[in-house]
């Protein structure tokens, strides 16, 4: 027993034995690389390229950034210890990652008792900028209420007004739906819900469900599944002919992540929002697209996008001040403008969101794979409340 | 009308694919004993394999020959640990090979990775089977059709294998009462390995035959794994019709659910579960044990309260863990205040599970349950961390008073996944309530008091919770309770005949594994500052089964330890490598076979390797002569 004690003994001591170097700017980063590898693959390519450039560039007024990633597991629990060791044992000016919103919000909660400032990079609830939000959690992905309004903005253009709803059971599928009937609402008071599915997440039985879903005879489904969900509904919805002479929105499903798997089968015609690498003309994508394609042998995702603006992010906000304490570095946070490969976004000062934008457009065929067609970029800013009304839904703190 | 139908179609094709995974699981459970906890791993491999094979060979052949082939490839690797692993631990306790399988798990699930890549995977489309007919207007896909066929094939072809084979008797009578099979002469370490394969083969076709449906993915393992087990268990261990029949209750009820409550699936199976048990606890096709065996194997040695010496000892490490803030930094000591919560969970399963010899797989509940009874204290009635402390693990006692109820009137594995049933019931509370438990989203702001704030202060509280409730539950071990509780345990006829109310003492003995681990998930909310429903979930009921197992199930208090070092190596590998999982997976298997009975039973054994004990001759000696025997 006392032997085994030891044992622990020595890997705490090990852990503790923090290697302190000058010249250096450390920055903790936590994400779910064991359990998502399939969004934090080309996540961490991304991160690597922008931490490249920043290097070669002269790091930040000449100091090297150092970016010190740890695992989570895709559990908060594990998130909050990685965060504990990063902040207390190896001294990072400031945290950021994330993929899960629960992880999200548990980090966001352990920023704002420990004072350290975290930037959220893909969670994607609304919570951790409006309901729960803090003075030392920001966030860079384009939010659910923001990718929900893009979408609802071309919902209302079509002529349905039958709706039904299939989304994963839990929080990022209700709020999403949420505000999705929300927003539908508001621009087309005429459009009713008549069903709605909820299945488990990674456990949709998808031929009852969409049994369910087309029994209430809707003339337009909004499916906010992804991944192995995702590709089980497509097939079962194309044999049994459930898609067919129906409109469909569908959430996050132009990202490269969960239309690549869909190859062949890939449905046509459906609004999604998305990434769509392959067709976007602007110079800094351009640019992101090439350095990314040289330094790997792959093409992006957006989880690529989502890697590389964090930590461009991180260097802004490092380089805009020379404080790089926490009161300094949220002071430097606030309406902050960082060069992104999609353009230019503000970290709104108001409630810490930033204006990333969404690709919006409709899946098609081309040679056998599936692609996004009649693209059109939505800026950030112009699906956020205002920052008056956004700051209205922070908890006063 | 026929809407519901083509519902119930849909349904059956979906019990199809449980079924063939469920049946191997069953065939494994009833002649080997092992809870097999690798079936969906081997499910996922088989649907893995089926992808490489019918990607690379196009075609009706490749496509049904690679299916066959990919299941045969599983099922060899299945016997190849069941020689390889298992066949070293049979004689190790009870549930003792779930470690093993866990810790294959665990490797499997970061080798697809390695081997076949993060991203999802589509295999192609059964040839001949893509498309769909149309029944009442309707359109039903053809595979689905295959498929609701295949199920009761499968179940004729084994009827057949069991009834009128050579083998199949020998299964069938090692099924009933293995030790007498292997008296009779029957070799039963090949009896074993083919049962395996089989087993293995059959999940490993039920996870090939998913791939025209579904993508093949690294985390599919984890989405039948459970629902497999349950389906198992609801139909009776080792009937393979049962499962049959269960598989088809559960997807039915599943497919009709969700028409009136769309968010049912998540707990559909549970419930299921729970209603069986508690009506019929042997499941529906299952027969009551037959006279209930002494367990053979626990306690070869009987146990004694510490000397003077080992009580010095505990108090030295005590006193040393007391010192740590004084030497290592705050990071060090939030860890140690994490291995610490995990000690006391540990502490408190292991009390159920040795001294009650109830085993839980569902111990997340009491736990859980404490952390949101403090996070409510703290949310919702605005008390100080120290009242927290205390309301936070009365919501664990009452859950414990009122499942344990239900759980305490079933034995063995029945137990186990009853309390399974009981814990996902919580988990799903937790998960769905989201005005009241904020959902997968959680509890967030419950930070403690001002003065336990500083790591040193929070570590100090937890050390000084955990010994005393670690201490507590060893004096219950050595009071008249925990005498009754043993005898409880080990004959409850003879138990009942002396005056003790079996089920009663079992019963208490819940409350107050219960009520511990409430304490531990009091503690780690304020640890964590948050709750999540993760508290409550399958994982942390995992890791408490593999922290009592990997300490020693035999010995009074080896679930410290084997907190210790489950914790603290999770905790290292995780900040170490991204591969912690294969490298954690790894280490329990080398374990498992270094020390088939623990850390803390191997370090006994050790201590205690003198003459055989002179008073060898009470009960426990025929648990011994009976091991023999199954030599």
């Amino acid at each position: 027993m006392k032997r085994m004690l030891g044992l622990a003994f020595a890997a705490v001591l090990m852990a503790s034995a923090a290697a302190r170097a000058e010249g250096e700017i450390k920055v903790g980063e936590i994400n779910s690389y064991s359990a998502l590898p399939g969004f934090t693959d080309p996540y961490r390519k991304g991160m690597e390229l922008a931490l490249k450039e920043i290097n070669d560039a002269g790091g930040i007024k000449g100091k090297k950034l150092v970016i010190i990633s740890k695992d989570d597991g895709g559990k908060p629990g594990e998130a909050l210890t990685a965060a504990n060791e990063l902040v207390s044992r190896d001294g990072v000016v400031m945290i950021a990652g994330g993929f899960l919103s629960n992880v999200g919000l548990a980090l966001s909660d352990f920023a704002k008792q420990k004072k350290v400032v975290y930037l959220a990079s893909e969670p994607l609830t609304d919570a951790i900028v409006w309901s729960k939000g803090n003075d030392y959690t920001f966030r860079l992905r384009t939010s659910n209420y923001m990718q929900a309004a893009m979408l609802a903005e071309e919902a209302a253009k079509l002529p349905a007004k039958r709706w039904a709803t299939i989304a994963p059971n839990y929080e990022f599928g209700q709020s999403f739906v949420a505000v999705f009937k929300d927003l539908l609402k508001k621009r087309r008071p005429d459009v009713e819900f008549v069903a709605e599915q909820w299945p488990p997440l990674n456990k949709i039985d998808a031929g009852p469900v969409l049994q369910a879903i087309d029994a209430a005879k809707p003339e337009a489904i909004l499916n906010a599944t992804f991944a192995g969900d995702l590709v089980k509904l497509v097939r079962e919805g194309n044999t049994r002919g459930v898609f067919k002479d129906r409109a469909v929105v569908s959430y996050l499903t132009g990202e490269p992540e969960y239309l690549d798997p869909l190859k062949g089968e890939t449905p046509e015609g459906w609004i999604v929002t998305g990434y769509p690498w392959y067709s976007i003309n602007t110079p800094e994508h351009k640019a992101f697209l090439d350095a990314y394609q040289q330094l790997n042998k792959d093409y992006p995702r957006l989880g690529s996008i989502v890697g590389y603006s964090t930590v461009k992010s991180i260097a802004a906000v490092l380089n805009a001040t020379d404080d790089h304490s926490t009161e300094g570095l949220v002071k430097a946070m606030k309406n902050l403008k960082v060069s992104t490969p999609f353009g230019e976004i503000v970290y709104r000062g108001a409630d810490h969101q930033s204006t990333l934008g969404a690709f919006v457009g409709k899946t098609a065929l081309k040679d056998g794979k599936g692609v996004m067609v009649d693209v059109v970029f939505k800026k950030g800013a112009d699906y956020l409340p205002s920052e008056e009304e956004a700051a209205k839904m922070r908890p006063a703190n | 009308m026929d809407f519901l139908l083509i519902q119930a179609l849909s349904g059956l094709a979906s019990a199809a694919s449980l079924f063939l995974v469920a049946s191997g699981l069953s065939i494994i459970f009833g002649v080997t004993r092992i809870v097999n906890f690798a079936h969906g791993a081997f499910y996922m491999l088989g649907a893995y394999a089926a992808f490489t094979l019918t990607d690379r060979f196009a075609g009706p052949l490749g496509f049904w020959g690679g299916l066959l082939v990919a299941s045969l490839a599983v099922a060899a690797v299945g016997a190849l640990m069941e020689v390889v692993l298992l066949r070293r631990i049979y004689q190790a306790p009870e549930l003792f090979q779930l470690l093993a399988t866990f810790g294959v798990t665990l490797m499997v699930q970061d080798l697809v990775v390695l081997i076949w890549g993060p991203d999802d995977l589509m295999g192609p489309r059964a040839p001949g089977f893509t498309g769909a007919f149309s029944l009442f207007g309707r359109l039903v896909p053809t595979y689905d059709i295959l498929l609701i066929l295949l199920g009761p094939v499968v179940l004729g072809l084994l009827w057949l294998l069991f009834h009128r084979t050579r083998w199949g008797v020998l299964v069938r009578a090692a099924t009933q009462d293995r030790e007498m099979v292997s008296s009779l002469g029957v070799n039963q370490k090949w009896l074993f390995t083919s049962v395996f394969a089989l087993g293995v083969f059959l999940a490993a076709l039920g996870g090939a035959l998913q791939i025209p449906r579904t993508t093949v993915t690294h985390y599919m393992d984890l989405s039948i794994i459970v629902e497999v087990f349950v389906v198992v268990v609801i139909g009776g261990l080792g009937s393979v019709t049962g499962a049959f029949v269960a598989a088809v209750l559960v997807s039915e009820l599943n497919a009709f659910g969700i028409l009136v409550l769309p968010k049912i699936s998540m707990i559909t199976v549970f419930l299921v579960m729970a209603v069986v048990l508690v009506v019929r606890p042997w499941g529906l096709f299952g027969k009551p044990d037959a006279a209930p065996r002494a367990s053979a194997g626990i306690s070869v040695r009987p146990w004694k309260p510490m000397s003077a010496l080992e009580r010095g000892g505990v108090a030295l490490v005590v006193l040393l863990a007391a010192l740590l803030p004084f030497v290592s930094g705050s990071y060090a000591l939030s860890v140690g205040s994490e291995i610490l919560v995990f000690v006391l969970f540990a502490a408190s399963l292991h009390f159920m599970m040795t001294v009650g010899g109830l085993a839980s797989f569902g111990h997340a509940a009491y736990f859980g349950l404490g952390a949101y009874g403090a996070a409510f204290a703290v949310t919702y009635f605005g008390v100080p961390m120290e009242a927290a402390l205390v309301l936070g693990p009365v919501l664990g006692l009452v859950g414990a008073v009122l499942f344990g109820w239900f759980c305490v009137r079933l034995s063995g594995v029945y137990f186990a996944m009853l309390t399974l049933a009981f814990a996902q019931i919580t988990w799903s509370i937790a998960f769905q309530w989201v005005e009241v438990t904020g959902g997968d989203n959680g509890i967030l702001g419950i930070w403690p008091s001002a003065w336990a704030s500083t790591p040193q202060g929070f570590y100090w509280l937890a050390l000084g919770v955990v010994v005393v409730g670690v201490a507590v539950l060893r004096m219950l071990v050595f009071s008249p309770f925990g005498f009754g509780l043993r005898a409880a345990r080990d004959s409850g006829l003879r138990a009942e005949a002396i005056g003790i109310d079996a089920k009663r003492t079992q019963w208490a003995a819940f409350v107050v594994a219960g009520t511990f681990a409430g304490i531990a998930g009091a503690l780690f909310a304020f640890l964590k500052g948050s709750v999540f429903p993760e508290t409550l979930a399958i994982p942390m009921s995992v890791d408490g089964l593999v922290m009592v197992l990997l300490g020693g199930i035999e010995t009074v208090s080896g679930a410290v330890v084997g907190a210790v070092v489950y914790k603290a190596l999770a905790i290292w590998l995780m900040s170490q490598t991204e591969l912690s999982k294969l490298v954690l997976g790894g280490i329990i298997v080398l374990l498992v076979v270094a020390f088939p009975k623990g850390i803390v039973g191997f370090i006994e054994d050790w201590r205690h390797r003198r003459p055989p004990a002179p008073n060898g001759a009470g009960p426990e000696a025929m648990g011994i002569a009976k091991v023999e025997a199954a030599q």
